[in-house]
């Protein structure tokens, strides 16, 4: 019989079913307002979940690895009011390395605790989050940062540039995806962040450097978040000192929606994208459905909620957890 | 064994000996640093300390069951703005027009159920479905602060009843209002864990479940009371810190899991469960509040408060690993 199950639609429902989910939301958002559907709306949305999209990226390596990082937001305000002060400073050419550098080793750092000294990730990026914000008020003196000229720079291009009638945001989202994508999908690498994930302490055995391979994750979410925050910051030309503040809640929530187990070992880059264009278009067919902003945060709790519990009932078989 | 428990002692006294290093570097520094010619250790400005750091202690003493149970809530700053909205905008409401100075405890015990009401639905949710606690209350984290906007937007909600403030100024035994709502909890908490069937559950769970499942611990209940308890605590912790301020912004209470986490970890309990005291709890808001004060007091700004209070978090964990380590290798001989 759980053979049978297996193979039928119920199987068919736990293995694919966020993308059926996916599927139900756009046919039910289209019906609801024809122009949720519309070409212009859909770059929209694409175009605006790049950001949060680059950080689920890197994120995911982190999560596979079996570990968390809760300071993605507050290194994402980090990166971009670096690179926007640097930018008036030593050029935009000299700003972007430059920012990428601090970005890395303070990702460096994270997986240096977490990787080489073991300690436990949840806490000490929850701690990050806290210093690294400290970090970027002192580097700004807590003002806002604004480009100069702003008409006059091609800096701009990242954020609100197109190439072949695709904004560049998106072009980049495409291009990291499918970067790491193959990178944890074809590489030995990728294999090593699943083994480590899934059973750390037989990929110890098998001859895993597990410290070396936490570290190297975590300098992949620091990359990523270098990225999204060169996005931002060009995309707006200014910015608060708080502009990544909760973000690493929003991509944690695209990561588990993706079905990736905060357990580590599982999920995968193209999962992560549905979870985040999951999140995306629901925020937009909210408000096409004319419901307020705010909606969106109950309706993602009650989504992320079921995405789990579905996942882990078909993996039990069990729609009720057995705790007594 | 000798070295065993010293190392235990060590790790039990750390944190009292953390806040006395911090009452020395502050009173040193200060004499040089300090922006206004009052000595830090000053009785006025300590009990200043206690009452400021009664909302975040409130909720750190539930985040401490919560934690030795071997769970995470991170909901509590959301519940916290909710049931402040409930407490100061149910006074308006017309229905109560007619009770005069009655509504206060009609509007604290709409907030308190409030509080109790939304711990209880997150516990039922990690019961039922058996999804992890830290993903269910990361979930209900966004959508009670959805709650939150919904109700009022982006408008602060505001309403002085002045017997309420009155109260909350009070001073009774040269403490005030909020100091006696902290200690009350704190030893209400304390009982709980140290001398209760239900206290001593939360660290059979927390410590090794299956053995807890196997003694005939009914685990879901029993988690479901704790975000119960959390639930309420985070009300109570809004109820007393709004009946005095009256105005409450949707934006209140953000990043409070992370002052309260922090709080609980620095008093030494145990992120995997199992292990945590509230007298140690109680130290470790102590410890926060006299760093942030402390800072403050020579001048730092809220920047350097956030990179220290980070830094401390991360050393203390790796300060708390060595010992640990220290204590297995130990074993082993």
């Amino acid at each position: 019989m759980a053979g049978l199950t297996k193979k039928g639609i119920g199987g068919f429902l736990a293995r694919q079913g966020i993308l059926v989910a996916f599927a139900v939301f756009i046919i039910g958002f289209t019906i609801a307002n024809p122009r949720f559907i519309d070409p212009d709306n859909v770059m929209g949305v694409l175009r605006s979940s790049a950001i949060l999209g680059v950080m689920a990226l890197g994120v995911t390596f982190v999560v596979i690895s079996g570990n968390l990082d809760l300071s993605v937001g507050s290194m994402m305000s980090f990166s971009t009011i670096v690179v926007l002060d640097l930018h008036d400073k030593i050029g935009p050419a000299l700003a972007i390395p430059a920012m990428f550098a601090m970005t890395l080793a303070l990702g460096a750092f994270i997986g240096f605790l977490v990787g080489y000294l073991k300690l436990n990730s949840l806490i000490v990026t929850l701690g990050m989050l806290s210093a690294i914000h400290g970090l970027t008020l002192t580097y700004s003196g807590g003002k806002n940062m604004d480009i100069d000229d702003k008409e006059g720079t091609w800096f701009s291009v990242f954020g609100q540039g197109d190439a072949l009638g695709i904004p560049i945001p998106i072009l980049l989202f495409a291009l990291v995806a499918v970067l790491l994508g193959a990178m944890l999908s074809k590489t030995p690498f990728g294999r090593k962040v699943y083994a480590v994930g899934g059973n750390g302490t037989a990929a110890t055995f098998s001859g895993i450097r597990r410290a070396r391979t936490v570290f190297m994750c975590y300098l992949i979410s620091a990359f990523c978040v270098a990225m999204a925050g060169l996005i931002q910051a060009s995309r707006s030309l200014g910015s608060q000192n708080t502009v990544g503040q909760g973000l690493e809640l929003e991509v944690l929530a695209a990561v588990i929606l993706g079905g990736a187990s905060l357990l580590g070992g599982s999920g995968t880059i193209f999962k992560t994208v549905i979870g985040v264009l999951i999140l995306g278009f629901i925020q937009n067919g909210l408000l096409l459905v004319g419901l307020q902003f705010y909606v969106q945060f109950v309706v993602t709790w009650i989504i992320i909620i079921l995405a789990v519990w579905l996942d882990i009932a078909a993996k039990r078989g069990k729609l009720w957890s057995p705790i007594a | 064994m000798q070295a065993g428990t010293l190392s235990k002692y060590l790790k039990s006294g750390a944190i009292w000996g953390f806040i006395v290093l911090e009452l020395i570097f502050f009173s040193i520094a200060g004499e040089f640093l300090a922006v206004s010619d009052k000595a830090f250790m000053d009785a006025d400005n300590m009990l200043l300390l206690f009452k400021q750091s009664a909302p975040i202690g409130i909720i750190a003493m539930g985040m401490t069951i919560i934690m030795v149970n071997g769970n995470i809530d991170l909901s509590v700053g959301a519940i916290y703005a909710i049931c402040a909205i409930v407490l100061l905008d149910s006074m308006t409401w017309p229905m109560f027009a007619g009770l005069g100075d009655w509504v206060i405890p009609v509007a604290w015990a709409l907030a308190l159920l409030t509080g109790i009401l939304l711990g209880a639905l997150n516990g039922l949710i990690v019961w039922k479905t058996g999804v992890d606690a830290f993903i269910v209350t990361l979930g209900s984290m966004l959508g009670y602060r959805g709650l939150v906007f919904m109700y009022n937007g982006e408008q602060p909600t505001s309403h002085l009843n002045w017997t309420l403030v009155d109260f909350a100024e009070a001073q009774f035994m040269g403490l005030h209002t909020a100091t006696w709502f902290l200690l009350a909890v704190t030893v209400a908490i304390w009982f709980l864990m140290n001398r209760t069937v239900h206290g001593r559950n939360a660290y059979a769970i927390g410590n090794n479940r299956e053995a807890a499942v196997n003694a005939g611990i009914r685990i879901g209940p029993h988690m479901m009371i704790n975000f119960m308890i959390i639930g309420f605590l985070a009300a109570l912790s809004a109820v007393v810190f709004y009946s005095e301020s009256g105005s409450v912004n949707p934006n209140d209470g953000q990043l409070y899991e992370l002052w309260v986490i922090t709080a609980v970890v620095l008093g030494g309990t145990k992120l995997t469960g199992g292990a945590g005291s509230i007298i140690s709890t109680f130290g470790g808001v102590v410890a926060i509040q006299l760093l942030r004060k402390g800072l403050a007091h020579i001048g730092a700004d809220t920047s350097t408060v956030n990179l220290v209070i980070g830094l401390i978090l991360i050393v203390v964990l790796f300060l708390d690993r060595q010992l640990n380590v220290k204590g297995k290798e130990e074993l082993k001989i």
